[in-house]
């Protein structure tokens, strides 16, 4: 069979699970290794330089790393990859020498953002160190869209928030227009911009058109719409007994908020199984922290009233089934319905787009769902400089996508407004370097730490419940942030073959600790490449998602196949490699941002 | 030198045993010779035969003289018995040891240098005197403790790494053993663990004494053009006579061969070495033949390994001197000191 091409970019990526399951695809290990270190400043900038706001999602982020996580299939849980990344915003000293300096000149283009959400921030953040004259409008009074006004403060603190966007204000050529909405993209189109980008968000929050809605309306209110009047400081109170409807993280953010406002008995309640709701396990975790219930099968049949005022919610109980397919349907389960009373409904049950600011006769084509029309790769819409992004795109996602997606469209603005074809993409940049530096001695920590997933502090509960502006968490300190940091496996020091150096001597099979390695005779070529060598194996190869890593044919006429989901990069193969014919090589990969940026 | 120690975490799904251990329980410390050391790979191959053949750690007892070789008691079987002798004096000790307490498994390592020089002597008097014991020899052909110089067992002609070419006669450990009367005998190279982890555990089950001879390449200072144990010069002039499948009483028996090439062979403790034929005629159960056949096979450069000669009826030293069944070192000072009436029955026997 074909040998690995390992030195094709994706390669490798693939083995650093979770950079390669991060959108914005930030070096995770590479930081990590530099909190361990304590250079939290320098930690603190590669992920500036990949995710723009690592003091935000250090908090916030919805972790799909984590899950991809090489930790989390050799022991129980995954390395803290968000909190850590918290650490390093944390403790890193004054940025702001480290940060790209304002261009030297104006480059004489004009771009308008609408919103002031990641997304358009993201754009600002790569397009202004180039000298572009940024425009961004937003509706709110203050920035950061859905950052500020829909994640509570006890989750997010303000200061937060105001330092990540004043990093991007800083660069220059950045003009906020707050209390401003565009409420006519012809208008916006009309002032000459050269170009647009639309990073509005999803900023209208599902209803439920129920029984009993328009009478009790004074206390049935939307989630998001909710949250951010209590981010703004317009709503600070709530009644004693609360309903929350929905099983996502908007919802799981209403409960806790109603709880600091004077919510007492507050429950949620989900149509779905508790193990189905779209809330992240944490959330949930954190919601039921604060002796909040989770209702689970109960769908909401009417909101019951009396003399105007609501008196509570009448829900059907369910039962899920499922199809000869394994499609799950929710059937009655035959019980009686069951009324819950409360005095405040909050409804998250999801949100959506809406552009009602958009005309129809100017160009802008939308799909069948009401969606832009939008190019996956370059967001670019049915006209050629409108350009969207973030939730506005392709709807409701979470920080980290929207981050990903403006720095794309600033790829597609930059080349559009060079006359540069936008459907070329930029490569990343990689590099794999010897970690080589003596015998037995590696430029990283190859000790594999047997620790277990540590957790972060959080203030006391009674304390935390006392103040919707009192942050939960108090992160990690430095001598936890330094254990949570030596559990992760620096998967991207990779395990490189050099065939022609390898004399079949089975010291790196006999070491292994995870029985990655095997020599074995070699596979007739198939569709797949593999034929029946995941089964041949040391220890069969089941995990489909991890690739195998096969040599070329050795002098006995056998091959090296190893499985890369288990490897710990302990680099004990290499140790134990008399030629040398095994190194462990750091693989570092940027992304390729506007301008030939990197990060 | 490897200074980290090997990680605890294993593979999700590495399977246990029937004492529900796993392959890595059986492991000891991490092996502190050089990259690549062939010794390394016997051990692998040990910590899969006991592991295979579900043995209790605390039954086995591991001895060793001096060498590298010597040395690997260290790197397996962490939780057993272990004695690192005097050079050379491994095989009296075991005996000592076999001879106190019958009960526990015995594995005596050792090298070329410490079986075949100082300690040829000792070697062939437990041999022959048939101490129930797996003995292997990691026959490496070449003192790398010392860097380098020839060995006993090197080849006549086979050339140092600095190019110096061997005038003295190898001393050939199989051919010896089966002089010696070895009841198991057998030949295997580290680089094929495929056959050696039948053949130790083989030989683990073997009653009497058993013997391995395991080339084992030393990467550092034998593995060149010019040696004969070299990784390369064993694959190439490697004739295996048969293959071997060491079936338990307790394994389902399920031989995929053709009747007529698999030779069938019940040892003492119900176990069956089920012998895959590769050369025809070679009968692994008459000790005259496996001799001659050895010595032509060397006559023409090639390294015969497998399983050479197997005696399933063997006795061991406790047949030949009778001792009671209970362990010595179990019996208690009555049993052991049963008085003057006693003494004089036996004195009036021999009047």
């Amino acid at each position: 069979m074909q040998r690995t091409r390992e030195l094709e970019p994706d390669y490798f990526h693939k083995v650093v699970d979770c950079q390669w399951a991060c959108p914005a695809h930030t070096p995770v290990p590479e930081y990590i290794r530099l909190i361990a270190e304590g250079r939290y400043s320098e930690a603190y900038m590669i992920n500036w330089k990949s995710n723009v706001f690592p003091g935000i999602l250090g908090r916030t982020c919805d972790r799909p790393c984590e899950p991809a996580c090489r930790r989390g299939r050799v022991e129980e849980e995954p390395v803290a990859i968000c909190r850590l990344k918290r650490v390093a915003a944390d403790h890193k000293d004054d940025v702001t020498g480290l940060m790209p300096p304002p261009a030297a000149r104006p480059n004489g283009k004009r771009i308008a953002l609408v919103g002031c959400g990641p997304a358009s921030l993201t754009v600002a953040r790569d397009l202004a160190p180039l000298g572009y004259q940024l425009t961004i409008f937003d509706k709110d009074t203050k920035s950061a869209g859905m950052i500020r006004s829909q994640i509570p403060r006890f989750r997010l603190p303000e200061e937060v928030i105001d330092e990540e966007v004043g990093y991007i204000h800083a660069l220059g050529g950045v003009e906020m227009r707050f209390g401003t909405p565009i409420d006519s993209l012809k208008a916006l189109v009309a002032q000459d911009y050269d170009a647009i980008f639309v990073g509005s968000g999803a900023p209208r929050g599902r209803d439920l058109d129920l029984p009993g809605r328009q009478e009790a309306a004074a206390n049935i209110h939307i989630g998001i719409d909710w949250l951010s009047s209590v981010s703004f400081g317009h709503i600070d109170k709530i009644g004693r007994r609360v309903i929350v409807l929905g099983g996502g993280n908007t919802a799981m953010d209403c409960c806790r908020t109603s709880r600091r406002l004077g919510g007492e008995e507050v429950k949620v309640i989900v149509r779905s199984g508790f193990e189905e709701m779209k809330a992240s396990p944490w959330e949930k975790e954190d919601a039921m922290h604060e002796d909040i219930p989770i209702l689970n099968f109960r769908v909401p049949k009417a909101f019951t009233h009396e003399d105007g005022k609501l008196t509570g919610v009448l829900f059907e109980i369910v039962k899920a089934e499922f199809d000869d397919r394994g499609r799950r349907r929710l059937v009655p389960a035959g019980e009686p319905d069951e009324h819950h009373a409360c005095d405040d409904v909050l409804v998250a049950v999801g949100q959506e787009n809406a552009f009602p600011w958009i005309e129809t006769d100017i160009g802008l084509a939308f799909d069948e769902w009401h969606m832009p029309q939008v190019d996956p790769a370059t967001f670019q819409s049915t006209i050629p400089n409108v350009f969207f992004g973030g939730d506005a795109a392709f709807g409701p996602k979470n920080i980290i996508w929207a981050v990903s997606q403006g720095h794309d469209a600033a790829v597609s603005i930059h080349k559009f407004c060079q006359g540069e074809d936008i459907a070329v993409r930029p490569p990343p940049g990689a590099t794999l370097v010897s970690q080589k530096m003596g015998i037995h001695e590696w430029s990283y920590d190859n000790d594999v730490s047997n620790d277990l997933r540590y957790r972060v502090p959080q203030r006391e509960k009674a304390e935390a419940l006392k103040s919707v502006r009192v942050e939960v968490e108090l992160g990690f300190d430095l001598s936890q942030a330094l254990a949570e940091a030596q559990r992760c496996l620096n998967c991207d020091v990779q395990t490189v073959f050099a065939d022609k150096l390898c004399i079949e001597c089975d010291a790196c099979v006999d070491i292994c600790p995870m029985d990655c390695i095997t020599f074995t005779e070699d596979a007739p070529d198939t569709e797949d490449g593999e034929g029946d060598l995941r089964e041949r194996l040391k220890a069969p190869a089941t995990n489909l998602t991890q690739d195998l890593y096969v040599s070329g044919k050795l002098p006995t006429g056998r091959v090296m196949a190893k499985d890369e989901d288990v490897c710990l990069h302990c680099g004990l193969c290499a140790e134990r490699c008399p030629t040398g014919a095994w190194d462990m090589q750091k693989f570092y990969l940027e992304m390729t941002h506007a301008g030939g940026q990197r990060g | 030198m490897t200074y980290i120690l090997k990680p605890q975490l294993h593979h999700p799904n590495l399977p246990k045993n029937g004492l529900g251990f796993t392959r890595r329980d059986y492991e000891g410390s991490v092996s502190t010779l050089c990259a690549g050391c062939g010794h390394d790979s016997i051990s692998a191959g040990i910590i899969q035969a006991c592991f295979e053949l579900e043995l209790p750690p605390h039954r086995v007892a591991k001895l060793s003289g001096i060498g590298c070789s010597s040395k690997t008691p260290d790197y397996f079987l962490g939780a057993s018995h272990g004695f690192n002798t005097v050079h050379g004096r491994m095989p009296s000790v075991l005996t000592g040891a076999n001879l106190a307490n019958r009960d526990l498994i015995y594995l005596g390592v050792s090298g070329d240098g410490d079986s075949a020089s100082i300690g040829l002597g000792q070697f062939a008097h437990a041999i022959r005197r048939g101490v129930n014991m797996l003995y292997i020899v990691e026959n490496n052909g070449v003192y790398g403790l010392t860097k380098g110089q020839f060995s006993a067992t090197s080849d006549r002609g086979s050339k140092s790494k600095k190019g110096v070419v061997n005038h003295d006669t190898g001393i050939d450990m199989v051919g010896l053993a089966l002089q010696m009367g070895a009841t198991f005998v057998a030949r295997s190279f580290s680089g094929d663990k495929d056959q050696l982890v039948p053949l130790i555990k083989a030989g683990l089950a073997h009653k009497g004494a058993a013997f391995i001879d395991c080339i084992s390449p030393c990467v550092q200072f034998n593995n060149h053009n010019g040696s004969t144990k070299s990784f390369d010069y064993v694959r190439e002039h490697n004739e295996a006579v048969n293959r071997l499948d060491m079936i338990t009483p307790r394994d389902p028996i399920t031989v995929g061969y053709q009747p007529g090439e698999t030779v069938k062979v019940q040892q003492h403790d119900g176990s069956i070495l089920a012998l895959h034929k590769l050369a025809e005629l070679y009968n692994p159960t008459n000790r005259a033949q496996a001799l001659g056949y050895l010595q032509a096979r060397q006559a023409r450069g090639q390294i015969v390994t497998g399983l050479l000669f197997v005696d399933p009826e063997a006795g061991d030293l406790h047949d030949a001197v009778g001792t009671v069944d209970t362990p010595l070192n179990q019996l208690n000072e009555a049993e052991l000191v049963p008085g003057q009436s006693a003494l004089d029955r036996i004195n009036q026997a021999l009047r």
